[in-house]
């Protein structure tokens, strides 16, 4: 399965960069929100994946008597997704604003920050 | 001594914020600055006499040998009293030359750092500081030539003075480095003893011909001449500041300094009197075809200096006391010459010396200065200039090389031709009849008049009393830079020798040529077809094209399309970590460690293929947003299978909003298309394969590496024992690592705050009617 996993990061990781080298802004946007879900399964693909145990302690237990889950890429994975869902957030807002003045979502025409002379 | 340097940096700084209520009557009393610093410094002219020295050490970078060591002797201070004394005369003529200038404070802010700076220069015993004072006065200078900002040429001008002057700047910088190196010290004054040593080092060759560099384009010598005459577009208190005692000088300066520790070898003495000689005779001869006024002073201006240069170059006792003497004798008259000229731009609003005759008429204090500054450059007795000549030519005729004769006849030549032009500029505008047009010229005023009279005049004083200069301010030169100087006599008399006959033939050859050569716009005209092959067009030229060659890599690189740059950044991340990846890795992937499939896990990967198939592929925006919520919930099962039901938690509530966000948002859009041709899109698609293939490759080769878990044991043990909760993963996110999630908070606080503005903001009316 890890071998799977490990194609399909790769294949998130080669769609989000097609999406982002397109011209559409909406489309940068969805190449960015693929790049980040395939960034955070590369994290947790590389901090090993275990099924069925979960990292929480059971019962009455103070520590854990069975194999679990590594805590830590999950924490790391979490905090990324918060973080990214205020990227994304912000940047659909701004593509929003940007359209409304400069009446396009091609970047090739809002590549220049001033009139041409 | 500090403070008399930072003094100027100290009040320019002070009228950067207070200037505009200096800027009218009162911005004479800036002139106070630096009348102060010269009493200031002529108290020490008795001390410096009798041979003693002034030191002030203050560390500054000591582990590099970087400090600020400040010496006056006797060069320093004859150099500190022409700064301060010509720099008081200046002052006070600029606040009745640019009366009523909206930027005078501006202008005097940029004087005064000027000043310092070259305060500090001509003080500083260690090269280091040396250097950085060098600098400010590049800068300021730049500032100074570039004054008069809304002319585009001398924005020009003032842009080559610094290009020329900056890269002197570095190769001087260069020098001292090695200098030092060699030296052990950046000391001068401890240069000194090593002077042999340094002379047989290897590099001794490269220090010297980075020093030359520095030198040479600070003092415009052939070929770096060129920026003089450019920098003539200043104000003319500026030229008259800058080309008579200071900026210029700064490199002869550094010559003269330097000749006790690197002069005495033939590189040295050969090139110096080869540049010296070339740049004399070239600047001499081109100041018959000027008619600009400043333009013939800039040119004898290069002439002088070469004649220093080559002085220099001599370096026999003799040719330094010449060079001493000579330094003050040009201050003396080519600033008052300076000062004449902008009298006269003042009042007649013309610089063309082929309209100007007969202003004794109107300005007669300028035409008596006027006359008194050529009387003294042609060397005519009684003045200073005579002395000066005198000694220049006794230099040349007692340097001990068969040369010799050459070598006077060249300084002959040069001198006539510079006499030739000290009669142009100073003689010519005055003498004769009236031009109509003229005759209502106003008297000008006290201050402008006052300056140059007063400079003029000192130059006879001295000339005629030579016993003044003597003893206090010549000796003590000549003994700053050579060891046991004989004593110096400087006379008017000397009863008849060659020396004299050589004199009266340059005086009497320079008022010949006056009145047989008449400088004319053609002959100007004819002179400028040469420019073509002038260093001044080569360097020009080489600017341009390295400006074509920085816009061409501009746009190659900077071309603002973002596909562009992200290609360019991947394409090199791709690139160089397969060719780590091909060199030094062996492939190993043990399967066996890997966990077995399911039917559900294999059917969730196959919606996730299909999901990011659609969402790449669709041509409706709709489903694309509709196909990336689809692919996040896959990712959000995987997260279930593998036990983070916290992550699945989290991606399942995030990937809700962000699909109603963008459905909420989009719809308004243009329609979806796709802008880019096929062979674009297969390019993109060959480096988003790769890109994606090198991921996989990594991963895989990570997980073939053993894995360290005692950072995750840690909080898995202690996780219910020091912070009492049960789930690890909120434990760590709240408790360990609480102070993150806090800082998390707020950014996601400040995304909140920037959706907001923008949706609240409203446009100006401008803006919106550039839509």
């Amino acid at each position: 399965m890890e071998f799977l996993l490990a194609i399909m990061t790769g294949i998130l990781y080669a769609a989000g960069l097609y999406m982002m080298l397109r011209r559409s802004l909406v489309k940068l946007i969805i190449g960015l929100i693929m790049i980040s879900n395939g960034a955070n399964l590369l994290i947790f693909l590389l901090g090993r994946i275990t099924k069925g145990h979960p990292p929480i302690i059971k019962g009455s237990a103070e520590v854990f008597a069975d194999i679990y889950a590594d805590p830590v890429p999950q924490a790391l994975i979490l905090t990324a997704i918060v973080i990214s869902f205020g990227l994304q957030s912000f940047a659909i807002i701004l593509v929003k604003r940007a359209y409304k003045v400069v009446k396009t979502d091609d970047l090739d025409e809002m590549n220049t920050t001033d009139e041409e002379i | 001594m500090l403070i008399a340097i930072l003094i100027g940096f100290v009040f320019a700084l002070f009228l950067a914020f207070a200037g505009k209520y200096l800027k009218g009557k009162l911005s004479i009393l800036i002139s106070l600055i630096p009348l102060g610093l010269f009493v200031y410094f002529l108290q020490y002219i008795p001390s410096i006499s009798e041979g003693k020295l002034l030191v002030e050490n203050h560390q500054w970078i000591p582990s590099f040998g970087v400090n600020l060591n400040f010496r006056l002797d006797g060069l320093a201070l004859l150099f500190s009293l022409m700064i301060t004394g010509i720099g008081t005369l200046v002052f006070a003529y600029t606040s009745s030359y640019l009366k009523n200038h909206i930027y005078l404070d501006r202008f005097y802010a940029y004087l005064l750092v000027f000043m310092g700076a070259m305060l500090g220069l001509v003080l500083s015993d260690n090269l280091i500081t040396l250097f950085v004072f060098w600098e400010l006065t590049s800068i300021s200078s730049f500032f100074l030539i570039g004054f008069n900002n809304t002319n585009p040429d001398s924005r020009r001008s003032a842009q080559t003075a610094l290009a020329v002057t900056g890269i002197g700047g570095l190769l001087f910088l260069a020098g001292a480095l090695i200098l030092g190196n060699i030296a052990g010290t950046y000391q001068i004054s401890e240069m000194i003893p090593l002077s042999e040593m340094i002379g047989q080092n290897a590099h001794y060759v490269l220090a010297v011909a980075l020093i030359f560099g520095a030198a040479f384009t600070k003092s415009a010598q052939f070929p770096f001449h060129f920026w003089l005459p450019g920098a003539m577009k200043a104000p003319t208190p500026v030229s008259t500041y800058l080309h008579s005692a200071t900026m210029v000088k700064a490199g002869i300066y550094l010559l003269f300094r330097l000749s006790p520790v690197l002069g005495g070898q033939a590189f040295w003495n050969t090139t110096l009197l080869i540049v010296g000689a070339v740049t004399m005779f070239y600047a001499a001869f081109h100041t018959l075809f000027r008619t600009d006024l400043k333009g013939v002073l800039a040119y004898s201006t290069i002439a002088a200096l070469g004649i220093l240069t080559f002085l220099i170059g001599l370096g026999t006792h003799e040719a330094l006391l010449a060079a001493g003497v000579f330094i003050l004798v040009h201050a003396l008259y080519k600033a008052t010459l300076f000062l004449m000229t902008g009298a006269i731009d003042l009042g007649t609003k013309t610089r063309d010396v082929t309209a100007l005759s007969g202003l004794r008429k109107v300005m007669l204090p300028i035409a008596v200065a006027g006359i008194l500054a050529a009387i003294s450059n042609a060397g005519i007795p009684p003045s200073v200039g005579f002395l000066g000549k005198d000694l220049i030519y006794e230099s040349t005729l007692h340097f001990d090389h068969s040369s010799a004769i050459f070598l006077t006849i060249l300084a002959v030549a040069t001198n006539v031709l510079i006499a030739y032009a000290g009669y142009v500029a100073g003689v010519k505008p005055f003498i004769g009849k009236l031009p109509t047009g003229m005759e209502n010229v106003d008297f000008p005023p006290l201050l402008i008049w006052l300056p140059p009279v007063l400079l003029a005049v000192l130059g006879f004083v001295f000339g005629i009393f030579p016993g003044l200069i003597q003893e206090s301010l010549i000796k003590p030169i000549l003994t700053s830079v050579v060891q046991n100087a004989s004593d110096v006599h400087l006379k008017l008399w000397h009863g008849f020798t060659p020396i004299l006959g050589l004199s009266v033939l340059t005086i009497s050859l320079g008022l010949l040529l006056y009145f047989l050569w008449k400088p004319t716009k053609s002959k100007e005209d004819f002179i400028e077809r040469f420019e073509r092959i002038s260093p001044k067009s080569i360097l020009e030229n080489l600017a341009i094209l390295f400006e074509r060659g920085s816009d061409l890599w501009t746009r190659i690189f900077q071309n603002g399309y973002l596909r562009n740059y992200i290609s360019v950044i991947i394409i090199f991340l791709v690139g160089l970590v397969s060719v780590t990846l091909l060199k030094n890795t062996t492939y190993n992937i043990d399967y066996s460690s890997f966990s077995r499939l399911t039917v559900y896990e294999v059917v969730t990967l196959v919606i996730m293929i299909l999901s990011i198939g659609f969402a790449v592929f669709t041509k409706s925006r709709l489903a694309a947003v509709a196909a990336t919520g689809v692919m996040g919930y896959s990712i959000c099962l995987f997260f279930v299978f593998y036990s983070a039901p916290d992550l699945a938690m989290t991606q399942f509530t995030i990937d809700t909003l962000t699909v109603i966000l963008f459905v909420l948002v989009l719809y308004k859009l243009p329609k979806y298309l796709k802008l880019s041709d096929y062979k674009t899109r297969v390019k993109d698609a060959v480096i988003s394969t790769a890109f994606g293939g090198l991921i996989t490759i990594l991963a895989l080769e990570v997980l073939a590496q053993p894995v360290n878990e005692e950072i995750s044991n840690y909080y898995a043990e202690n996780s219910y024992i020091l912070a009492h909760g049960k789930n690890v993963v909120n434990v760590i996110l709240v408790d360990f690592r609480g102070t993150d999630t806090m800082v998390e908070i707020s950014v996601l606080t400040i995304a909140a705050i920037g959706v907001f503005g923008l949706l609240k903001l409203r446009l100006k009316s401008s803006e919106r009617k550039q839509k």
